[in-house]
This record gives structure tokens, C-alpha cells and sequence, in this order.
């Protein structure tokens, strides 16, 4: 990235005597305003900002939750639900913060997907990548165990099939299942630590989200070409030119978000939401949050044993390995060349892939008597097949004509 | 006094003889050491072992020791109480009300556990079931040994009794509650997975792979049964 070096000059009085001691306002001023981003970044490129507001929103209004609520097995549904229904304002940040973590990974996946079409997971940001990847798996841990909290139907059957997983493991699964629950079976304990680990989560967030942007700084933003900078006409400064763009992409995102939030509140969640939870029963149709449809697909579909390995056990080894296998994409993904705008094959797979994995979410969506699980198992099969095998051998069957730079593209456009 | 090789205080032997001093170590002066680590790039007079390389290594061994002892009780105070273990570990429960085709739940250690009167129809279901059909082909009976198959007789309360059912009410996958009556197999159905479990409670279809389990009871009376 091409970076003037100290165009920071402080004008008042105070900025100066700053400048010297703390310089945190020349750190906002490279690092944001006189930031340099390529000048043919698109609207896809503004998820990252979405995202950190998103953040934002999901901690104030989480602090708001924190206050009314009650960690405790007894009340904790009926302080939620109180605070919801007679509450000053607890009919605002209730849905707020529910409708925001949907929006939060709607945000993420628009992101994710992002980077895996323009190759921004490519050398020399595997790094930035990798990163975001532990961001997501943070996001969700965050997002399951708020889910948890509301203490209702769902919740139980869902902290029962959590730590499931974790007693499926082989020798130590009892040792780590009591471990987490702090008893036999779900508790007390259980709900308190949660409560404490969903507080504590957003700020581990924050702390790699820095990593992940100062990473990007290192290495500049890819953009939709997946070419590398080559001069500073190919540049425009953050402040204002990018971040208009960021304000229309947010004015909108905020819009859909509103429509959500004011008329919509309940789309996203469930019924059996709003009933205590009993860990004693299980509702008549358990559905994850959407966000997690796809994996939960994956877990569904393995109902075969394989070789010495238990259905349950190779489940639970599927569905951990389907969201670990994204940290080695950049290593799995063998072409020179970034963006699939040159890789016209892998244009079409990866187009194969995100229908495959909305497909995943819609068969997570439906209940197991409705569609036949071979489906789920075909889908299972490609999600894998797109990453260990089309993302490494794909560029052996490739050819690829590349521009020279930026420059070139933007000129052939016009 | 005798010389001992840098090497050589590596040994027990060797340190015990320094620490009565009746040996001597023979050490590089301070000032060759500097020198030593000047020249270091080369690779060669850093290969050498040195007190200081020495109390590095056992700093940092003493020091690995603390920090993971320290950490232990961090992670144990997350494991359960012992108060939690005590709690009811034997019931007893009349099942002189239950009628043919009723189930009654009971919580034993933080479970349910289902107590089931089958209905003759079910019974010869389950009987009828050849054992080939079966994805776990053992009974996962705790009262039975552990290799005895998973027949229908096997899984209920024995021969005269085997119009009872009794089963920890746990879904073998993950952990859910399965529902009673319901399913392909009209035993049990999981509603968080789908996995479907026959009359007797053994596993027939889904990504669960284990029959679910028979808690240890007995039958104290005809009309009471106790769980342990």
C-alpha cells in the first residue's frame, strides 16, 4: 500500500502538545482519514465498517440486556421476558440486540463471501484471513451462548446438543462435558458461566478485530481485480472519497435493519422462544438460528457409521471440521491469480458453492421427516469437495488472462 | 580439587558434587562469554554450554511448573460439586398406576428416566424385529453384561417382565429429549436431529448410533421398582 509517510500536521494548540506525548490523533489520521485505499474498491468492500458498527450496536444494547437480566435458572426467562414486555424501552433493545446478531452475520457472511470471490484471502493476507476467520468462530460462540440465555425451549435442547458435542469426543468427551456445564447435566452453574463468557466474548472480539485491521493496514485492501497496487494513482484517500461510498452502504444496510427491527421483530427467531425452558422436554421442531442451518445440516446428514467410527462421533467430526477447514483456504487455494473475475472456472464453482450452501441452510430449515437425508448428504459432500478438492486442482485446468494493472481495467471499462 | 566439563552439571551427579563444592566447573571467564556471544553469528561458539545457559533452562522449567499448577485450579473449578454428586442417587418408584401404553418419568441424577408399560402390539413389534436390522447390535442394558445382544427381552425387564421398559429418556447423538410414540419406528423420536428409536428404545434410523440407555434398577415388589 502506498502510504504518505507523517502528512500529519497538528493544527491547534492541544493537538500539538498531544502530538508529542500521545500521538493518537496523527494514529487516526493515517490510519483513517489519509488512509489509502485502491480507487476501484466496490459496495462489497463496505461490510468491514457495517460490521464494526454492528458491534457497536450489539455491545451498547447488550450492556442494556445485562442490566435487566438475571442469571439464575429460576428467573432468568421471566426477567428477560419482563424487561421485554413492560421494561422502558425493553420493547426497543430486546428485538435490537435479537435482530441485530441476525444482522450482525448477515453482515459477516456478505464479507466472507466477498473475499473468497476477489482471492482477499490470498498472499500476502492469510494472515488477515485467518484472523477473520477466529472472528466468525467467536461471533458464533458469542451468538449460541446469548441464544442460551434467554432460557427458553430452544435454549435447553440447544446447550444439550452443545455439549453433546463435546461428550461425543472420544476419552476425555464425560470429563469436558461436566466441565462445561459444572454438573451432570445442565444447571445452575451452567446458565451463570455462560452469562459471564457472552459478556467477555464481545471484548475478545474487539481485541482480534484490531489484529485484523492493523493486519489489512500492513498489507493494503485487496480490490475486485485482485491486482497489487503498483502506483499511488491507483489510490484515493479514505476520507472522503471511500467513506461516502461506506455511508450509502450503511444508510442502506441501516434501512433493512429498521424494516427488521420495527415491523418484523419475531421473523428470525422462533415460537418456542418465548416458552420456558425445561430440560426435561425437548420442542416438537428444534431449528437453530439461521446463521447456523447449514452446519446443523451437516451434523444431520451423517446418520452412517464409518469403518470403527460412530455416526455420532464422525458427525461431530464433520461439523467441527467444515468451519476449521476455512482457516486453511489459503493454503488450499493453489491459483496465482485472486479474483474470480479471471478465473472464469472457478467463477462458476464458487457460484456452485454458495448455492450449495444456501441449499444446506434451506434442508436445516426443514424438519428431517420432510426431505430425504441423502440430500443433505450430497450437499455435505460438495462443501467439502469445493474445498479439498476444486480449490487445489481447479488451476491446473485453468487459463487465465490477467491485465496489467487497476489502471487497465478501469480504462477498458470505460 | 577435580574439574568438571559445563556438560557435565547436567548430570545429577554433577550437580550434586557442585553443590557440596568439591568440584569445580570449568566455566568461560565473564569475558570470553561476552566474546562468545559476539561471535555468535558464526554459529559455532554459542554451541557451547554455559552456567548462564544452565540457569536459563532451569529458571524457565521452575517457572513452567508454577504457571501450570497455577492454571489446574482454574480449570477445576469449572468441574462439578460434590454436593451435586450425592444428590439422589437411588429413588424408588411405584409403578403400580401405570397402565398398559402409559409411560411415567422420573428424575434420577439429573435425568429422566423413563418407566414404559408397553402394549402387547409393541411388545411383538419389537420381538418380530430381526436383531440383523439393528444398528447397535448390543443392549446397552446396565443390569445385563455388556456383550449381551440387543433383543427385545434383553431390553426390557426381563423375561415375565417384559411388557416393562425402562430407559434413561436421552437421545444417544447429542444429548436432546426424545419424544415418546412418535417416529417411524413408533418408539422414540428425536426432534433435534431425527433420529428414530424403535419399541424398545434401540437406535433404527438417524445420525444417532447407540440404542439409549437402561439405568440399573430392580424390582423391589411386583409394584416397586428402585433405580441406583
Amino acid at each position: 500500500m502506498i502510504k504518505e509517510k507523517g502528512t500529519y500536521r497538528p493544527k491547534t494548540r492541544c493537538s500539538r502538545f498531544l502530538n508529542h506525548r500521545l500521538p493518537f490523533p496523527r494514529l487516526i489520521h493515517d490510519s483513517i482519514i489519509k488512509y489509502y485505499v485502491p480507487k476501484n474498491l466496490n459496495y462489497f468492500y463496505t461490510f468491514g465498517c457495517i460490521l464494526i458498527l454492528m458491534l457497536t450496536s450489539q455491545i451498547l444494547t447488550g450492556i442494556v440486556m445485562a442490566m435487566h437480566y438475571v442469571p439464575d435458572v429460576g428467573s432468568a426467562f421471566e426477567s428477560r421476558e419482563h424487561f421485554m414486555r413492560s421494561g422502558r424501552y425493553g420493547w426497543l433493545f430486546g428485538p435490537w440486540h435479537a435482530v441485530g446478531s441476525s444482522f450482525f452475520f448477515i453482515a459477516v457472511y456478505i464479507h466472507l463471501a466477498r473475499s473468497l470471490y476477489y482471492g482477499s484471502h490470498k498472499s500476502p493476507r492469510e494472515i488477515v484471513w485467518i484472523l477473520g476467520v477466529f472472528i466468525y468462530l467467536t461471533m458464533m460462540a458469542t451468538a449460541f451462548i446469548g441464544h442460551v440465555l434467554a432460557w427458553s425451549m430452544i435454549s435447553a435442547a440447544e446447550v444439550s446438543i452443545a455439549a453433546g458435542l463435546f461428550r461425543a469426543m472420544p476419552l476425555v468427551g464425560s470429563w469436558l462435558y461436566e466441565t462445561l456445564l459444572g454438573g451432570y447435566s445442565i444447571g445452575q452453574p451452567t446458565l451463570n458461566r455462560f452469562y459471564v463468557v457472552h459478556s467477555l466474548l464481545p471484548f475478545v472480539l474487539v481485541f482480534l478485530i484490531v489484529l485484523h485491521i492493523w493486519a489489512v493496514h500492513m498489507v493494503g485492501q485487496n480490490n475486485p481485480t485482485g491486482l497489487d497496487v503498483q502506483s499511488e494513482r491507483e489510490t484515493i484517500p479514505f476520507v472522503p472519497y471511500a467513506a461516502i461510498k461506506y455511508v450509502f452502504t450503511i444508510s442502506i444496510f441501516l434501512i433493512f435493519f429498521a424494516w427488521f427491527l420495527f415491523y418484523m421483530p419475531d421473523y428470525m427467531s422462533h415460537a418456542d422462544h418465548h416458552i420456558q425452558a425445561d430440560i426435561f422436554r425437548t420442542p416438537q421442531h428444534v431449528v437453530p438460528e439461521w446463521y447456523f442451518l447449514p452446519f446443523y445440516t451437516m451434523l444431520r446428514a451423517i446418520t452412517f457409521d464409518v469403518g470403527p467410527l460412530e455416526s455420532t462421533l464422525f458427525g461431530v467430526m464433520v461439523l467441527t471440521g467444515s468451519l476449521l477447514i476455512l482457516l486453511f483456504v489459503p493454503w488450499l487455494d493453489r491459483s496465482q491469480v485472486r479474483s474470480a473475475r479471471f478465473r472464469p472456472l472457478y467463477r462458476i464453482c464458487y457460484w456452485l458453492f454458495i448455492v450449495d450452501v444456501i441449499f444446506l441452510g434451506w434442508l436445516g430449515s426443514q424438519s428431517v421427516n420432510d426431505v430425504d437425508v441423502i440430500w443433505s448428504q450430497i450437499g455435505t459432500a460438495f462443501y467439502f469437495i469445493f474445498f479439498l478438492i476444486i480449490m487445489p486442482y481447479l488451476p491446473r485446468f485453468e487459463k487465465n488472462w490477467l491485465p496489467a494493472s487497476i489502471e487497465e481495467v478501469i480504462h477498458q471499462k470505460k | 580439587m577435580h574439574m568438571l566439563s559445563p556438560l557435565q552439571t547436567f548430570t545429577i551427579e554433577g550437580l550434586y558434587s557442585l553443590f557440596r563444592g568439591d568440584r569445580e566447573v570449568n566455566w568461560k571467564d565473564e569475558d570470553s562469554i561476552q566474546d562468545q556471544f559476539l561471535s555468535s553469528v558464526d554459529g559455532q561458539a554459542m554451541s557451547k554450554q554455559t552456567r548462564r545457559d544452565f540457569l536459563f533452562l532451569a529458571t524457565g522449567v521452575a517457572s513452567a511448573v508454577g504457571v501450570s499448577g497455577l492454571v489446574w485450579p482454574f480449570i477445576d473449578q469449572l468441574r462439578p460439586d460434590d454436593d451435586e454428586r450425592a444428590v439422589e442417587s437411588t429413588i424408588t418408584v411405584d409403578i403400580s398406576s401405570i397402565e398398559k401404553g402409559m409411560t411415567f418419568t422420573v428424575k434420577w441424577r439429573g435425568k429422566p428416566v423413563m418407566i414404559r408399560n408397553q402394549t402387547t402390539e409393541e411388545i411383538e413389534e419389537s420381538r418380530a424385529t430381526p436383531l440383523k436390522a439393528l444398528k447397535d447390535h448390543y443392549a446397552r442394558n446396565a443390569n445385563l453384561p455388556a456383550d449381551t445382544p440387543a433383543t427385545s427381552l434383553a431390553r426390557s425387564a426381563g423375561k415375565g417382565r417384559e411388557n416393562w421398559i425402562i430407559l434413561i429418556n436421552i437421545c444417544t447423538h447429542l444429548g436432546c429429549i426424545p419424544h415418546v410414540c412418535a417416529g417411524s419406528y413408533n418408539g422414540w423420536f428425536c426432534s433435534c436431529h431425527g433420529s428414530s428409536y424403535d419399541t424398545v428404545g434401540r437406535i433404527r434410523s438417524g445420525p444417532a448410533s447407540r440404542n439409549m440407555a437402561i439405568p440399573p434398577y430392580q424390582f423391589i415388589s411386583e409394584k416397586v421398582i428402585s433405580i441406583r
